[in-house]
Order: structure tokens, then C-alpha cells, then sequence
């Protein structure tokens, strides 16, 4: 088995060209507003919600889900999102700084740089410049690493179905590339949803909590979380008692790059590196060539 | 009967009838080779497959819903845990082995070449079988190739199982012409050799190692003492010793098995396995430290005192300083028993931290732990008797245990 300068070269040049290909791939999928300030976005204030769960009956009219049940007592039951509910409201009673109920709309919190997205192998879940993360079920094959991958454990899958897609907001991405409100934020009847641009709406939440020091907490709910997120929230109310998850600061997406950084070394170091080692081996072979044979050789008598 | 059949097919005078015969049914006929497969081994695999094959049909007419305990909380079960985690992992024999053998002069080794990349070969195929199970729409599994999603560790993933599946089916060819007879086409794929036992050792390293970068995007969920983000250093170096281990299990297990194709060859299988062990004893013990200093780093040594820890301690002290200290001892004292033992026990330590990253310290703190269904337990178990019963059907036939003399060249 001897292989030529040509034929090494051949082998070095497929894998340095393959390295190459991929990190160009890399750099385009990173080209995003980085702070996500001119993306829309959505602000919560949970001291105005008032429960009446008109967003989840706008949210599964819009998008074609089951019409929620309006029987349910929400402050006593934990709901979480389904295949079948991109948005569910909790209750909590008597916890707000008032003593009044506070209620908690949840719903895909569309990161700025999305962990899920990051991890979808065929890019069916997708970032959009504008701010939605969006979801093209014709392409995905059900790995299901984008619920892995998750922090907010947002992404459903339909188990029951026998081509079953990933189901979670979509943040009306439709409604507003027609220019219109999402859903939830149109039928919201206090004003506890604003729609807008990051930026400002940032800029808004802590101006609230500026204003009133003693009611709000002060910390903006997806301003850094997961790297920062479109949908943030402004709460008189520790927010883990309203259920949310105390999720890390840094992008998610930013953990995985160290180990993604491997592969055009790999490819490019690994294939000289073996060459050079099978080229020692073969010399050390040559110069041992007087000494007896061993044992793999000894079909060669029978040729 | 090779010499039979290749005498034909050089004079170009092949009598399909008797080329089964001599192929297929080992030469017995077809009474004879019946009655053969009469065996309590057989017995059980049957019960096996006849459970487990409508299971698998069962799985993709009622769907992943009525087959897995799976939810949305779970979304990686046994098939993602055992099937393809820990199937690839065992199937590191094959890369190692060949390197060392093809590009760093390890000649000794020569004669297990085979049999460990048969044996990669067929669990590469069972992972990607258990994949395809796992997966809600396997046909798109093509969108891979389209839609590139590079940022994505399980696109490194699904892109070196394709390309080192390709590779070892290659290098399986090689034997499998040897038995056909094609020598025009065993003359060129021996000349291919080295460039692909080159790319066998590339696409291992990234894709053992991307294996442990999935869990890298999931830090709140992977127990601490598992997740490190050097996670695929240590998915790496255990699998090179998963990879010596499996060798060596292999080994003694084939070598029993299959003693009558070994007629005519002399592979001192107890001096093979004494050197292995030595590697194996230097590879674990390195492997045991950077899990240690996986801790160090992320100063986690005061959850080694809750139950966790104590499960984690079992992991790497008892199923990977020990079988080191077996192989070191064994190597050491000429005890090959020693070494058999140690590889036993690091096979079983491998798997065991595969299921602990991938199933059993995942979600660690839910209080409704993933348990799988019986039908994933039996689906799994066909895979893997299907893997058992085709490197049989294989080793049987072909050259695999030992070389055709008279395909035997410089290598």
C-alpha cells in the first residue's frame, strides 16, 4: 500500500477545502444585529395582566390550534406550552406586592441568538433578521436537539402524529410581515403587551421601573437572558415564584463554538500529521527489513 | 472451497447452483445447512426477532407516541442513549485498530484488523438503524445534505456518520471481494487503503468527540458533574479506550466463536491481547484523570458527597481506574486474564457513561425521570441481535478472522 506525493496532496487538499467551506458557512450564519435592538419585540408588564386569557384565544384562532378550554382555573393548575398551545397563561394568587393575583404569560421567548436555531442540522428552525424564530416543518427530520438545546423548554413535539412536527410560537411572523400586531399583543385588552422595537421597549421597562422603584423588581426578564431575548418581561414578583427558569446570561449558542472550532484543524492537520507518521513507520520497516518477518506476513509463502 | 470457486470464476465457467452452495450455504447443501441452524442460540434469536421485527413496524404505524416514553421534557430516549451513543462508541475498534495496523506500522495486529472493523461496520449500521427509529420524519433525513446547519454539533454528527459509514462499508469490501473472487476490484480498493484508514481516523475524531458536543447546548440539564466543556475530549479519549477495550472483548469472543475458520493461521491471541492491555491500562488511567480534572476545573468537589457524586465515583473509579489498574496489572505480570477482565469492565464503564450523560444524569433534577418503554427496550435488543447474527452470517463466509493466503500482500 504506497501512496504517492500526488496522491497525498489529493487527500490534503479535499480535507483543507471541505475545512474551508464550512467556516464560511460559519460566518454567514452569524451576520445578525447583535443586540437585537431594531428587532421586534414584546414587553410584558405582569402587574397589568389581568388572566382573562384573551391572547391564548387569539393565539390558537391565528394559528389554527384547538380552542383553549375556558374552563380551566388557572391559578390552581400549571400549564406549560403544547403541540396544540403556543401560549398558556399561569395564575398566581395573592402574590403580587398588593396582594393581588399575578398571572405569567409563557411562550417562546424568540432569543436573539437562539439556541435552538444553532442547533437545528438542517436550519428548519431559523432566526429572522426582523426578531421571530421561525419554523419550516417541511424540512425538519424530528431530531427533536432543538428541545434538547432549549433553555426555556419551549419547543413540543406532536409524538402522536405519524409525520409530527415541531409545534411553538411563531410570533405571528406572518401578521408581521403584513405589517400587523401578533395576535396575542392585538387582543390584549390592559395593555400588558407592547409590541415594538427592542430597543425602545427596553428602554420603556426600565423607565417603569425608574419611575416606580418600589413596585417593580429590578430586573427586565430577557434583557440578558440566554444572551438576550425579544421577549421580555417587568414583574413586581421574584420571578422564579411566577415559574420562569433562572436561566444563564451568555448566548447559548457561544457554548458549542469552542468544540465547532475542531473540525478544520482536524481536517487539516489530522491528514499530514498520519502521513508523516505512517512515512516514519515505513522508514523504521525499511532499515528492520534483514530481520525475520512476522506473523501477518506469513500468507505471502503461499503466493 | 475458496480455492474451488475461485478456479471457476477465473475460467469464467460459474454454476449459479453450486456458487450458492459453496457461498452460501458454507458447502453444505441445502438439507444439511437447515439442519445446522438448529441451535438454542438460534432459538433465542428468533424469539427475539419475532417480537421485536413487528415492533419495529409497529413503531412507524402508530408512531414515536405509542412505542417510547418519550415526552416533551424527554426528548432523547434509549434509541438516541444506547442505540447510537453507545453503538458508536463501541465501535471505535475499528478506526484504532486500523490506524495503529495501517499508518503506525503496529503489524502484531495485523489479523484482528478485520473482525474490529466488521464489527464498526455493523454498529455504525445499528446506531443509524436506531436513528432512523428515533427520528419523527427519517425521509428527511436527507435535508441534512440540502440545508446545511453548520452551527449545529449534531450536523458534525449526522455528516461524519455518513461519510465513516461510507468508509467502513469500503473497507468491509475488501474481504467481502476476497470471498466473491473480484480481483480487479479488490486490486483497486487495496490501493485505496491508506487514504481510507486516513479519513477513518479524521471522521472519528470529530464525530466521537461531537458526540459529547451535543450536550455542551444543554448546561442547566446534564448533571455538573457530567457536563464540562471539555466534554468532547473525553467523549475522544474514551473512546479510544472503548475502542482497545472492544478489541480485546472481540477478540476472546470471536476466537471461541469462530475456532474452525481459524485453521491454518497462528495469531498468538494472548500476546496480542497483553499488548493491548498495556495501551489500554495508559489510555483509562489518562482518561480517569481528565474526568478528575473535568472536576477540578469546574470545582465540583463538593457534589461528589450527594448521591450523584456517589454514582459518578462508581462510574470513574470503579469502571475506569479499575479495569486500568487490571490492564496495567495484567500487562505487567503477563496475567492475560487480567487484561480480559479489565477490558470487560471498561466496555461496561463506557456504556455506562454514555447512558449517564445522554439518559440517566439528564433532567437530573425532575421529579419524573425517563424510564424507557418495553417496546424501546425490545427494539433496541433486535438491533443489536440483528448486528450479532449478520457479523456471524459474515464471519462465517468470508475472510474476515483470517486472511485468503491468496489475496495476501503488502499492506
Amino acid at each position: 500500500m504506497k501512496l504517492s506525493r500526488r496522491g497525498f496532496l489529493q487527500v490534503a487538499g479535499i480535507a483543507g477545502t471541505a475545512a474551508l467551506g464550512l467556516k464560511a458557512k460559519r460566518a454567514a450564519a452569524q451576520s445578525l444585529d447583535e443586540r437585537g435592538e431594531n428587532e421586534c419585540a414584546m414587553l410584558v408588564d405582569t402587574t397589568l395582566c389581568a388572566g382573562c386569557r384573551a391572547c391564548e384565544a387569539a393565539c390558537a384562532e391565528s394559528n389554527g390550534l384547538p380552542a383553549p378550554n375556558e374552563d380551566i382555573d388557572i391559578k390552581s393548575v400549571r400549564r406549560d406550552t403544547a403541540p396544540g398551545a403556543f401560549t398558556v397563561v399561569n395564575g398566581f394568587a395573592g402574590e403580587g406586592h398588593d396582594g393581588a393575583d399575578r398571572f405569567a404569560k409563557r411562550q417562546c421567548m424568540h432569543c436573539i441568538e437562539p439556541a435552538c436555531a444553532s442547533a437545528c442540522p438542517v436550519r428548519a428552525l431559523d432566526k429572522q433578521p426582523s426578531g421571530p424564530v421561525i419554523y419550516r416543518g417541511e424540512r425538519c427530520m424530528g431530531c427533536r436537539y432543538c428541545m434538547v438545546a432549549c433553555p426555556f423548554e419551549i419547543p413540543k413535539y406532536q409524538y402522536d402524529q405519524l409525520a409530527p412536527l415541531v409545534r411553538k410560537c411563531t410570533f405571528c411572523a406572518k401578521r408581521q410581515a403584513a405589517g400587523k400586531k401578533p395576535a396575542c399583543a392585538e387582543a390584549c385588552p390592559t395593555g400588558a403587551l407592547m409590541f415594538g422595537k427592542r430597543g425602545a421597549l427596553l428602554e420603556m421597562a426600565k423607565g417603569r421601573i425608574y419611575r416606580n422603584p418600589d413596585q417593580y423588581l429590578h430586573h427586565v426578564y430577557g434583557e440578558h437572558e440566554a444572551g438576550g431575548t425579544d421577549w421580555m418581561y417587568v414583574s413586581d414578583v421574584p420571578f422564579q415564584k411566577l415559574n420562569f427558569p433562572a436561566v444563564r446570561d451568555e448566548p447559548y449558542p457561544d457554548k458549542v463554538q469552542g468544540a465547532l472550532g475542531a473540525p478544520p484543524f482536524v481536517m487539516t492537520l489530522w491528514p499530514p500529521l498520519l502521513m508523516g507518521l505512517y512515512a516514519f513507520s515505513k522508514r523504521r520497516e525499511g532499515k528492520k527489513a534483514d530481520e525475520p518477518e512476522t506473523t501477518h506476513d506469513a500468507g505471502r509463502g503461499h503466493e | 472451497m475458496n480455492s474451488v470457486s475461485l478456479a471457476r470464476s477465473r475460467n469464467g465457467e460459474a454454476f449459479p447452483a453450486s456458487w450458492f452452495n459453496e457461498k452460501i450455504l458454507m458447502g453444505m447443501g441445502g438439507r444439511a445447512y437447515l439442519r445446522s441452524l438448529v441451535t438454542p442460540f438460534n432459538v433465542l434469536v428468533t424469539a427475539i426477532l419475532t417480537v421485536g421485527l413487528p415492533l419495529l413496524v409497529h413503531r412507524f404505524t402508530a408512531g414515536l407516541g405509542a412505542t417510547t416514553n418519550l415526552s416533551q421534557t424527554q426528548p432523547w430516549g434509549l434509541w438516541i442513549g444506547f442505540d447510537m451513543m453507545t453503538g458508536i462508541v463501541l465501535a471505535a475498534g475499528g478506526f484504532t485498530l486500523s490506524a495503529a495496523v495501517h499508518l503506525f506500522g503496529v503489524h502484531e495486529y495485523h489479523p484482528i484488523v478485520r473482525p474490529a472493523i466488521l464489527t464498526a461496520f455493523l454498529g455504525y449500521l445499528m446506531a443509524v438503524c436506531g436513528l432512523l427509529a428515533d427520528l419523527g420524519k427519517p425521509w428527511n433525513i436527507i435535508m441534512a445534505i440540502r440545508y446545511q446547519g453548520s452551527a449545529s454539533a449534531l450536523f458534525e454528527v449526522a455528516w461524519c456518520v455518513m461519510m465513516y459509514t461510507t468508509v467502513l462499508l469500503l473497507e468491509f469490501l475488501l474481504p467481502a471481494f476476497e470471498w466473491l473472487g473480484w480481483r480487479r476490484a479488490h486490486a483497486r480498493l487495496t490501493q485505496a487503503m491508506l487514504g481510507l484508514t486516513v479519513l477513518s481516523v479524521v471522521f472519528s475524531t470529530m464525530h466521537q468527540s461531537a458526540l459529547g458536543s451535543l450536550f455542551l447546548i444543554a448546561p442547566a440539564k446534564l448533571h455538573p458533574l457530567w457536563y464540562s466543556p471539555y466534554i468532547f475530549i473525553f467523549f475522544f479519549v474514551s473512546a479510544l479506550a472503548a475502542g482497545i477495550s472492544m478489541v480485546v472483548v472481540e477478540g476472546t469472543l470471536s476466537h471461541r466463536i469462530f475456532r474452525h475458520r481459524l485453521t491454518g493461521t497462528h495469531v498468538d491471541m494472548d500476546q496480542l491481547q497483553l499488548g493491548l492491555g498495556k495501551a489500554g491500562a495508559i489510555v483509562l488511567f489518562a482518561y480517569f484523570f481528565l474526568k478528575l480534572q473535568g472536576v477540578a476545573e469546574g470545582r465540583h468537589w463538593e457534589l461528589l458527597f450527594t448521591g450523584w457524586g456517589a454514582w459518578f465515583l462508581l462510574e470513574i473509579v470503579g469502571f475506569v481506574l479499575v479495569p486500568s489498574l487490571l490492564y496495567g496489572y495484567g500487562a505487567r505480570y503477563r496475567k492475560v486474564r487480567f487484561v480480559r477482565a479489565g477490558a470487560i469492565v471498561a466496555v461496561v464503564g463506557i456504556v455506562l457513561n454514555r447512558l449517564n450523560v445522554s439518559i440517566i444524569a439528564y433532567n437530573w433534577n425532575r421529579p419524573n425521570h425517563y424510564i424507557p418503554s418495553w417496546k424501546e427496550v425490545m427494539i433496541s435488543l433486535t438491533l443489536v441481535t440483528l448486528g450479532v447474527i449478520a457479523f456471524r452470517w459474515i464471519a462465517n463466509r468470508m475472510p474476515i478472522l483470517a486472511e485468503d493466503p491468496r489475496y495476501a500482500q503488502e499492506h
